[in-house]
């Protein structure tokens, strides 16, 4: 008897140091490339930093201030990219959302050929971002693009619309952010592909049974939709929500290789860049991307008071 | 009497042309560059909307001049490819290296501080990494690195790695635990079992993660402009192309070289695509 124990806990123990050795290395790792560098990101929003700075830094006392909180609010360009960004992400997430989930309903039904229309329908999200830009540039412009000329061929448009350049666009007597749209669109083009995917994958693992049963006692497909599939896929789509909205909130290389920032569309995050590279100002960069986790911490308590309210009903 | 789940015959036809415009929309675009990348500029000025060009006039110069040298005419692209390539597979050994043994422990092993690992995992998934670029420019310029594809390469790593083990231990998971508890059994030590029993079955997981972590790593865009903007001999493909279009580069050789970075991943998407796709999702299926 007493030996089973002993040995139980000679077992334990190796496994204790076998895991920790084996993550060890993805420990140092992260601890390295993201724990130390978030600290030095509040280090750095909290002081005056510049880019000329670096070869002395951590050789002399830093300089605490709240200057660069202080500039940011003050700048109005800053809330107007706040806002913007809300909205881009905000829009991209139903979006996003929305497509995959009609999508994943749309290819459900098993059918000869499924895993190949699946395979093509995810081609946007696994393109690099560099081809799908130009494509797109291509495809938006004035000259030659392909909108442009069947707008104005076969549409009849007077002339041709600069999609990437147009901050304030008259449709029917209505103001609309044309560009910031159009980039929507374009983030909705490679990420819904990914939430029909989860979505998918979650809806392979629910019972049939119940749909089958439903459907025998006369359930309309809308209400068998309505009442028994969406209710079995709040968690992921809650999930896939949060998901995409931190992801779009941060996205970059979309926007900077599309717009370059023009027609309204510079977001955050092309704030953090240009206050890092052209302002060389680290502590301004710094701050701005503080600010930004802010907001997703925000957005994050939001999601565990929801899904857990969800539990609890 | 008719199967209740049948669908009607309009719900059918409403799904098939549904399908046929999703698919339209999504490869559709990619479809056009390629065709556009066959054309000679003129001809797509004159002509915008004749999309199908005529077999006599198909002209492959642009796919030439994007990758030649410059001293040959061209824009440079074939080294740019190159650089992209060397830092990716460089990436893709030492994140799956890594990932491997973390993975297999949060997977399998009950340790002290598992918990801590796993959720910090998951936190970094969630983590804005913009925020991140800040300091880690500063850190890596302050060694010196930002100019040069070693910093790139650590950034990568860096951050392929949280994914990698999260889809890593999903793989693991999914195993049945009897093959191992045969090895232990046998007294086989862990890094035997690691890798003589645990990875020939694991495989086809990693190396779908190993794909994933490639197409991260030669898709980015972002550190590479930070980093080596200033550099062109060390430009990745993705950085070189987006540099041409300030040079008046005509279109069809911009979409000649966006097709030729396309092409690998589309191939290697297509080749595993089964294991991604059950990698990607695992974690939706709770």
């Amino acid at each position: 008897m007493r030996e089973r124990t002993s040995r139980r806990l000679g077992t334990q123990g190796r496994e204790n140091r076998n895991g920790q050795l084996l993550s060890a290395p993805t420990l140092i790792v992260i601890i390295v490339s993201a724990v130390i560098p978030f600290l030095l990101v509040i280090v750095f929003a909290f002081s005056e930093v510049r880019l000329v700075d670096i070869p002395r830094l951590g050789t002399e006392p830093i300089d605490w201030s709240l200057d660069n909180f202080r500039r940011a609010f003050a700048n109005p360009a800053f809330r107007a990219s706040l806002w913007t960004t809300i909205l881009y992400s905000t829009l991209t997430m139903i979006g996003s959302v929305g497509v995959g989930l009609v999508l994943a309903l749309a290819l459900r039904r098993p059918f000869r050929g499924r895993g190949f229309v699946r395979a093509l329908l995810l081609v946007p999200y696994v393109l690099p971002v560099i081809a799908a830009a130009v494509i797109w540039q291509t495809m938006l412009n004035p000259q030659y693009g392909l909108v442009n000329t069947f707008g104005q061929e076969v549409l009849g448009w007077a002339s041709p619309i600069g999609f990437l350049s147009t901050s304030s666009y008259e449709v029917l007597g209505v103001r609309i952010p044309l560009t910031l749209l159009v980039i929507v669109v374009f983030e909705i083009w490679t990420s819904a592909p990914l939430s029909f995917l989860f979505i998918t994958a979650r809806m392979q693992n629910m019972p049939s049974e119940i749909e089958h049963a439903a459907a025998i006692d006369g359930a309309s497909g809308g209400q068998t939709l309505r009442l028994i599939i969406l209710p079995q896929l709040r968690g992921v789509i809650l999930l896939l929500c949060l998901l995409r909205f931190v992801w779009t909130f941060q996205s970059f290389s979309e926007i900077y290789l599309l717009t370059g920032g023009a027609g309204g569309t510079e977001v955050m995050s092309l704030k953090v860049y240009t206050e890092l590279v052209t302002r060389a100002d680290i502590g301004s960069a710094a701050a701005y991307g503080l600010l930004m986790t802010a907001v997703l911490t925000v957005l994050l308590a939001i999601y565990v008071f929801v899904s857990r309210r969800k539990e609890e009903a | 009497m008719s199967n209740p789940l049948r669908p009607s015959r309009t719900a059918t036809t409403v799904r098939v042309v549904f399908l046929v415009v999703a698919v339209t929309l999504a490869i559709g675009p990619v479809i056009y560059g390629f065709l556009l990348s066959l054309r000679p500029y003129s001809d797509i000025v004159r002509n915008p909307l004749s999309l199908i060009p005529d077999l006599g006039s198909l002209d492959l110069s642009a796919y030439a001049t994007a990758m030649m040298d410059e001293s040959q005419g061209g824009f440079g692209l074939g080294r740019f490819v190159l650089n992209s390539l060397i830092i990716a597979l460089a990436t893709v050994v030492l994140s799956i290296l890594v990932s491997i043994l973390g993975a297999y422990a949060a997977a399998r092993l009950r340790y002290k501080g598992r918990n801590f690992v796993n959720s910090i995992i998951l936190a970094i998934y969630l983590f804005p990494g913009i925020v991140l670029s800040v300091p880690l420019f500063v850190l890596l310029a302050r060694m010196g690195l930002t100019r040069s594809l070693v910093g790139l390469f650590l950034v990568y790593v860096a951050t392929t790695i949280p994914v990698s083990v999260y889809m890593l231990r999903n793989y693991f998971i999914a195993l049945p635990e009897s093959i191992e508890e045969a090895a232990m059994i046998d007294g086989a030590s862990l890094p035997v079992m690691l890798r003589k029993i645990i990875l020939p079955v694991a495989l086809p997981g990693v190396v779908a993660t190993a794909i994933y972590v490639f197409m991260i790593a030669w898709n980015e865009y972002f550190y590479a402009l930070l980093f080596l903007v200033q550099e062109k001999s060390l430009w990745t493909a993705p950085l070189g192309i987006s540099r041409l279009t300030d040079f008046q580069v005509p279109v069809p050789v911009l979409l000649a070289g966006s097709i030729t970075v396309t092409l690998p991943v589309i191939i290697l998407f297509f080749l595993a695509q089964r294991y991604l796709v059950d990698g990607l999702a695992a974690g939706a299926e709770k």
